[in-house]
């Protein structure tokens, strides 16, 4: 199922928690939400659930609204909340029974599916325990076992990674990456690794307003507008190479950065094809090209330069 | 329906299991056995085959127990934010109040099916009229579901569970004794609307065998008055 959403706003008091974004997530995407704290994000995630209401705009959910469907939208919907609420009195096995009849799955599905998903989110140890005895990390789990519990065809999860020990991540995320696959994923972190390793598209929210809507790669280029490339030439006096680098085409900057063993940073405009223009200088000066990088802007100084003005 | 069933089924579970339940039905059983055997106008002094003394203190011991049964069930969903999840699942915010009320319900029946030995004991020794007991029973449950739904509304508007309890008091105090206090006191329309707010008028004359609509119709536009009110309170977060 796909999800659209078309001119969210949503206001708390005088302040815009939600100002008028639009954006779709087709079936088998899954989408990074990313923003600083208090940008929105949470808020249009409970939009998108039905526990919040919908100010302005509307939002569809395979063509049918969630202002007029709402209710018969949620058993479409798997959902993990910000701070995973759960009920610490109950054990495991029964919250997620729990969570199946409410659904309303099948009741001769239930006990097959609560077994799969103890399965998958490795809670077999602890299926028998309240969830007020469990770590952190495991009560993440249970969040994530009763979100996917009905097999539903779109999942909202808030910070789903939170509390988790690195190996359970890369488990937890190799796991949204499959069901990625064939269903709709809408995920929301601070981490900005794991948007780039789970993640085919990236929206990034600041102050209610989407900033940054693309790929990892696309934003990258968006961002910088610049080639920038590290390089180290011996064979001639530093100053020189600078001048000279200076006289190619598309070339921005020149800066150098240790003059000794003649290292230097270049910046070109975007779509200049650097290393080889720089080779054929050295080849033609008689210069040794030992080193070459491309600097990748990363996607802290992305989401930083969009965030922080 | 199926969705307030398996609400319900939880809360009801979750009382057993807090130990809530235990507590509770000890407490009613032993201060209701008490005043009606041993203590008091008991049923000895009467000298009458019938459980008015027991319905006179069961009249007082529920009005103290729904609340206590009561404040948790969204006051504390409030406060640990389980609401959220719990609404997001493929359930209305009617469905939710349903659930939790057909829960407390359920538990006062239990609370009160443990004290059908009395009449059983009772009609042993003399003719017992088992109209008149049966509507007494009814009497009790309607005014424990009257309550359970201002309750629940309480329990609504707050995430502190004291809060829930004390609010819950002080409503159903206005019904359990001020407005008969008050209709005492007044006479010609404000006597008579005071009268007709009152909880005892409507459960004495239910208690005595009296089967009136006017009666009922007090009872059940209670119940409804608090669900729709807790639901209200819960759709409200969708309101701009």
């Amino acid at each position: 199922m796909d999800i659209r959403i078309e001119n969210l706003t949503k206001r708390f008091g005088p302040q815009k928690a939600v100002d008028n974004i639009s954006f779709d997530v087709k079936t088998g995407e899954i989408v990074g939400f990313l923003g600083p704290n208090g940008a929105g994000k949470s808020t249009t995630m409970k939009m998108i659930t039905g526990y919040l209401g919908i100010g302005e705009g509307d939002i569809f959910i395979g063509d049918k609204s969630v202002r007029q469907h709402g209710d018969e939208l949620k058993r479409h919907i798997g959902y993990l909340p910000e701070n995973n609420p759960l009920y610490t009195d109950m054990p495991v096995i029964d919250y997620l029974i729990f969570s199946a009849e409410l659904q309303g799955l099948d009741k001769a599905k239930i006990p097959g599916r609560v077994r799969e998903m103890i399965e998958v989110t490795g809670l077999k140890a602890e299926k028998h325990k309240k969830i007020g005895e469990l770590s952190k990390g495991y009560r993440q789990r249970v969040g994530l076992a009763q979100a996917m519990i009905h097999d539903p065809e779109i999942l909202i999860l808030d910070e789903p990674t939170t509390g988790l020990d690195p190996n359970q991540i890369v488990e937890i995320r190799k796991l949204i990456r499959e069901l990625g696959q064939h269903k709709t994923v809408i995920l929301s972190t601070h981490i900005l690794p794991e948007v780039e390793a789970t993640c085919d598209r990236i929206l990034i929210i600041n102050k209610g307003k989407i900033v940054a809507n693309g790929t990892a790669e696309s934003l990258r280029s968006q961002s910088s507008g610049s080639a920038v490339m590290r390089v180290v030439i011996e064979g001639g006096p530093a100053e020189l190479v600078k001048s000279t680098i200076g006289t190619l085409p598309g070339i921005r900057q020149v800066v150098i950065t240790d003059a000794q063993s003649g290292k230097l940073e270049v910046t070109a405009e975007p779509g200049t094809v650097l290393g080889r223009s720089l080779f054929y200088m050295c080849v033609e000066k008689g210069w040794v090209l030992t080193e070459a990088v491309p600097v990748e802007t990363r996607l802290e100084d992305i989401f930083r330069n969009l965030t922080l003005n | 329906m199926h969705a307030v069933w398996v609400i319900a089924k939880r809360e009801l579970n979750s009382f057993f299991d807090s130990l809530v339940a235990y507590i509770l039905l000890v407490l009613f059983l032993g201060f209701s056995g008490f005043f009606t055997w041993l203590y008091g106008a008991d049923v000895f002094l009467s000298g009458q085959a019938s459980l008015q003394s027991f319905f006179s203190t069961a009249y007082w011991s529920l009005f103290f127990f729904t609340p206590a049964l009561t404040m948790r069930l969204l006051a504390e969903e409030n406060k640990t934010g389980t609401i959220e999840l719990l609404l997001t699942k493929a359930v209305t915010d009617r469905q939710v109040v349903l659930g939790k009320f057909l829960a407390a319900v359920l538990l006062v029946a239990i609370a009160l099916a443990f004290t059908l030995p009395y009449a059983f004991t009772i009609s042993a020794i003399g003719p017992l009229d088992w109209g008149a007991t049966l509507c007494g029973y009814l009497g009790l449950l309607l005014m424990s579901a009257a309550y359970i739904g201002i309750g629940l509304y309480a329990s609504s508007i707050t995430s502190n569970q004291v809060v829930a309890f004390l609010i819950t008091l002080f409503i159903g105090l206005f019904f359990h004794v001020l407005f008969d206090a008050l209709a005492a006191n007044f006479t010609g329309l404000a006597g008579l609307v005071f009268s007709t707010l009152s909880m005892s008028e409507h459960f004495d004359s239910l208690s005595r065998g009296v089967v009136d609509t006017r009666d009922l119709i007090y009872f059940l536009s209670l119940i409804v008055a608090g669900l729709l009110l807790a639901e209200f309170t819960l759709t409200k977060r969708n309101l701009d």
